[in-house]
């Protein structure tokens, strides 16, 4: 019996296995930020233990940071000092950070594949969800939480059931309008927000392996979102292309030997997986979200479901939902204004987000009552829009470009949308509350957001390529 | 403070709502705290108060006739985010047991590393519960984790549940992983010898 890409590397990264216990999972890279690992570090102090690996450990300021202004002191009192402490939690225990004013400096999970640190074959881990992103390199990363943290911090391993394999396939090619958003997207919103827990997802087939590396890491982003603990797709030429010469890549007999043992990483043909899913490129549209959950998205022209068409389980929970959004049931979201616009996060603020949408936008001008937030993932990023001159796309559009952080994915900096307002956002939650307070969230790709910063509505963007 | 987990009645608080993400159990403007305490406060905060900080009379946790250590919910309950603050909020509002018919892996996990324990149910079984506890507001539950089953008291229905056994020992000894971990120092350190890259 062949094995899966997931089996390859779990299995090589178990130190030990005992009956009746979860495996001891060795991580080799461990990302941190300023949220979820103050109460880590405090746990090693109570104990007297160091960090165990601190080469392995990066740090970063993300979350809390304003985007506006970093050079001065953060104005809010609790984000400062969150950030504060992470500057010196990592000082004490000596863990390399890229705080704010640090050109790599960056949501986490823009900065390790553009740093290199990032590698096929790797297990890594951090206390964030959405660590689920760096599998689009064929590497086994997920997120965790801050006892796991403190454990990882303690011994760089952890423990782990290992959860069930399925693989989604996504045979034939995407239309024009249609990105790797869209696939994910779809996805959900067909196996539900609960649809893959309990498993590990690896991506495959032709529309897949057609996708750019940024493009992969949007979709395996996303993997959280429908409950699996994390996604993953087997490495190629696109991988090591991109990996190639960056900061951390291995070098030199290093880099040969590395390629030689990363193109072993794929699921053989005869592996078994607990489930197969398998969707058509062609049947996808530009995807848009209606409702609290990502699981709740349709494509654009669809309309939101009629309550006849739901179980009567399902209702109460829909209707909450729908009367949070301020919408009907059966009707359509297109031509609906949107006040704010927020093209950032980690699924969907890289290089070629920018550039995908700064194409787009070019000669063009935002509508006027609708404010656009273009948040870069990275300090790198941001200096390579500006290199590209895509910084004058978007002055002459009217949107904002800003400075790197987690921003209006989860408003813990100033960066809210107001109560009442509708906001089309390129990143990966629209739950209530989570870009402020009684904010709503339609979710929707950097082309769809775009379309809809310059009409002012949710827009179809085919109809303006 | 003791952490091992004796068996346990006590009267339920039900919220009988599905797909109880992460973000209602703790909203992320409160994960700016630097220590594990006093996120029982802020639990389910934009439920439970108005935007002035009035509380909201409609919700059970504003409703002084529901009480107990048992929280009760619908089902997937704490998807979303791996923010382990949903489990202390939970923890520092007096919970010891969550009971659903579906749990999201990472809330689980946190939870249990909380000494939390999540009860998973059948749909039917959590339907009872609600009806005890509407019948009832001071109905009760008896969770009794040596045997892995569940009962409500009026009526002495029944189930068992899973807990794999080595979280079980975990709880009912307080054991944390971060123990057994450094136990296997040596062992790591072999593995790490016998890698050539970090991958
Ligand atoms: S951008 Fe959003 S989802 Fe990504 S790490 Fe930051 S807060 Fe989490």
């Amino acid at each position: 019996m062949g094995k899966t890409l997931f089996d390859k590397i779990w299995e090589s990264h178990v130190v030990t296995s005992q009956p009746g216990h979860p495996d001891v999972v060795y991580i080799n890279t461990h990302f941190i930020h300023e949220v979820t690992s103050p109460q880590a570090f405090d746990g090693l102090r109570k104990r007297g233990i160091p960090v165990f690996r601190t080469d392995k450990t990066r740090a970063t300021a993300d979350h809390n940071v304003p985007t506006l202004d970093q050079h001065l002191p953060i104005k809010e009192a609790l984000s400062r000092k969150q950030v504060e402490m992470l500057t010196q939690n990592t000082a004490e225990f000596g863990v390399e950070l890229y705080g704010l004013g640090h050109p790599y400096q960056g949501i986490v999970h823009v900065i390790g594949p553009e740093l290199g640190i990032t590698l096929p074959g790797m297990t890594i881990v951090c206390g964030d969800s959405h660590t689920s992103t760096h599998g689009a390199f064929g590497a086994i990363a997920f997120g965790i939480g801050t006892s796991e943290v403190e454990q990882v911090l303690a011994t760089q391993c952890i423990l782990q059931y290992k959860p069930k394999r399925m693989k989604i396939d996504i045979n034939g090619q995407l239309k024009p309008g249609v990105v790797s958003k869209d696939i994910i997207l779809y996805i959900i919103a067909k196996i539900s927000a609960s649809g893959a827990t309990g498993y590990f997802v690896e991506y495959a087939g032709e529309a897949i392996r057609s996708l750019s590396m940024e493009a992969r890491m949007t979709i395996c982003n996303m993997s959280i979102e429908m409950g699996a603990r994390g996604g993953m797709i087997a490495p190629d030429d696109v991988t090591f292309d991109y990996i190639k010469g960056r900061e951390f890549a291995p070098q030199g007999a290093d880099w040969d030997k590395a390629v030689a043992y990363w193109k072993t990483l794929y699921s053989d043909a005869d592996a078994n997986f607990d489930t197969v899913l398998t969707f058509d490129a062609n049947d996808i549209e530009p995807q848009i979200t209606y409702g609290t959950n990502p699981g709740m998205g349709m494509g654009v022209t669809e309309s939101i479901p009629a309550l006849e068409s739901l179980e009567d389980s399902e209702k109460p929970s829909f209707s909450k939902s729908l009367a949070y959004m301020d919408l009907q049931p059966g009707s359509q979201l297109l031509g609906k204004k949107v006040d704010y616009v927020f093209i950032g996060s980690c699924t969907n603020s890289r290089i070629e987000d920018l550039r995908q949408v700064a194409a787009f936008v070019q000669g063009k001008k935002k509508a006027d009552d609708v404010i656009v937030w273009i948040v870069p993932g990275s300090k790198q990023v941001e200096a390579q829009a500006i290199e590209e001159g895509i910084d004058k796309v978007f002055e002459a559009a009217g949107f904002q470009l800003r400075q790197p952080g987690c921003s209006a994915c989860l408003g813990m900096n100033e960066d809210k949308i107001p109560a009442g307002k509708y906001c089309i956002s390129t990143s990966n939650r629209n739950f209530e509350g989570r870009q402020g307070p009684n904010a709503r969230t339609f979710l929707a790709s950097p082309l769809t957001a775009a379309a809809a910063a310059i009409t002012g509505r949710v827009a179809d963007v085919r109809e303006m390529l | 403070m003791d952490k091992t987990f004796k068996t346990l009645v006590s009267s339920i608080v039900p919220v009988p709502i599905e797909n109880i993400d992460t973000d209602q159990i703790i909203p992320a403007r409160f994960l700016k705290a630097t220590t594990r305490d006093g996120f029982g406060e802020n639990l389910f905060r934009d439920w439970r108060y108005n935007e002035d900080g009035s509380p909201k009379q409609d919700f059970v946790l504003n409703n002084p006739i529901y009480s107990g250590e048992v929280l009760v919910a619908g089902k997937n309950f704490g998807c979303g985010s791996s923010r382990e603050h949903a489990a202390w909020a939970i923890g520092d509002a007096g919970f010891k047991v969550v009971v659903s018919s579906f749990f999201a892996d990472i809330f689980k996990n946190n939870a249990l590393n909380n000494f939390i324990l999540p009860v998973q149910v059948s749909e039917s079984f959590l339907h009872k519960i609600f009806a005890a506890v509407e019948k009832d507001p001071k109905a009760t539950v008896e969770v009794n984790l040596a045997d892995q089953k569940i009962t409500i008291s009026s009526t002495g229905e029944q189930e068992g549940f899973d807990i794999n056994a080595y979280k079980k020992t975990c709880l009912l000894n307080g054991y944390d992983d971060i123990d057994y971990l450094l136990s296997l120092r040596s062992d790591i350190e072999k593995y790490e010898a016998s890698r050539p890259f970090n991958f």
